[in-house]
């Protein structure tokens, strides 16, 4: 019994101890997009970035109202304020067609093509 | 209009069932309304506070404030599910199956109930600030049809209480042994989903990428964005892409919340042990 205990604490100080010692591990120099988003719009469109490398999305807001910039395929979603910037970090994705949108205005939307 | 009743609904919906889930396991806690009103009450100035101050906490910590803000936030709410089923380990039995014992458990219970209307609170704080912003947006906008919109959201608002409710009665619907063990379970998942939600901010953010490998990828069976999906996510944490550290962590804080709940459980009755 004891000794089941003992086990059972081991291995969730084990998870915990995974979670801690993790370090920051930075991709040496991402790929970036900047993306701004004005009429309801974003520009541009259709960026083209490589693949297999971590991405960095950064978006203007440049309209009087928040905007929700989400992609599901991405895997990013984060809520930019009336007239700010937002950064979004993507990890490396294989070639494809991701689709971004603004998940406040889903008329504004655009695809970022990963080759 | 319909689109803005379904924004507001798909952020309440997440709390609701989050409210539905409290409501049910508080249900034998005299005074629980009082708790769990102050918690959505928080959750709602919270909201207002994160959604009016959306474009400071973005440029905290290099930019990434919103990912380590929800990564701190949930990891909170996994604390205090923990800490609420550890705590019901030792008195619930007694709560649930014998009333005359309650009055003194009860007399506790301020404990428990505090860690639960600190997860309202954060559940409602999380959908809310959203809501606020996108409210907000549409009433600062001096296009026509703004109070359509406005329309729509309170729809969706009270669609996401329905929610709530439903899922409150469906549960009620469990015979009260049967409920301390489902709820127990529910509340579990509940933890290591937020605490998998939780490695994926920090992922985001960038302070947590080891281990980032996907595991699987169920998005074209099961996507998360979808109405299932939605409802598995909240409830238990699914995604449709979990990365190895995500894993790791899902069912490290349930073998965790096990082992806390064995070694802190009240031992069984003498007469229990005799029947063995």
């Amino acid at each position: 019994m004891l000794v089941d205990v003992v086990r059972r604490v081991v291995v969730a100080g084990g998870g915990l101890g995974m979670l801690l010692l993790a370090t920051q591990v930075q991709a040496g120099g991402p790929n970036e997009i900047c993306l701004t988003y004005a009429n309801g719009q974003f520009e541009p469109k259709e960026p083209t970035v490589p693949a297999d490398a971590p991405l960095t999305i950064r978006v203007k807001n440049m309209e009087g109202k928040a905007i929700e910039f989400e992609s599901e395929t991405l895997k990013i979603e984060k809520v930019i304020a009336a007239n700010s910037e937002a950064i979004l970090n993507v990890r490396a994705m294989k070639s494809g067609r991701y689709e971004f949108y603004n998940d406040f205005n889903e008329k504004a939307r655009g695809f970022v093509n990963v080759q | 209009m319909l689109a803005a009743l379904i924004i507001v609904f798909r952020e309440v919906f997440e709390a609701g069932l989050i409210v539905g889930i409290v409501l049910a396991v508080t249900s034998a806690v005299p005074h629980r309304l009082r708790w769990i009103g102050a918690g959505l009450f928080a959750g709602l100035v919270g909201a207002c506070i994160v959604a009016a101050f959306a474009g400071t906490l973005t440029q905290l910590f290099e930019g990434m404030g919103q990912e380590v803000f929800n990564a701190a936030i949930l990891s909170t709410a996994v604390i205090m599910l923990t800490w609420h089923n550890v705590w019901m380990a030792r008195h619930g039995r007694e709560m649930a199956s014998e009333l005359r014992t309650m009055g003194q458990a009860v007399a506790e219970g301020a404990k428990p109930l505090v860690a639960l209307a600190t997860v309202i609170a954060i559940a409602v704080l999380r959908e809310g600030s959203e809501v606020a912003l996108f409210l907000y947006g549409v009433a600062a906008s001096d296009e026509g049809g703004g109070r359509a919109l406005l329309g729509g959201g309170a729809l969706g608002l009270l669609l996401g209480v329905a929610v709530c409710l439903a899922t409150y009665l469906g549960l009620m619907r469990i015979p009260p042994r049967a409920l301390f063990r489902t709820t127990t379970v529910l509340i579990t998942l509940l933890s290591a989903g937020m605490a998998a939600q939780a490695v994926f901010f920090l992922a985001r953010a960038n302070w947590l990428t080891s281990f980032d490998q996907v595991i699987w990828d169920s998005s074209a069976v099961l996507p998360e964005k979808g109405l299932a999906g939605r409802t598995l996510k909240a409830l238990i944490g699914y995604t449709d892409q979990p990365t190895a550290m995500q894993l790791a962590v899902y069912v490290g804080v349930i073998v965790a919340t096990i082992a806390l709940m064995r070694l802190t459980a009240t031992p069984a009755p003498p007469r229990a042990v005799a029947a063995e």
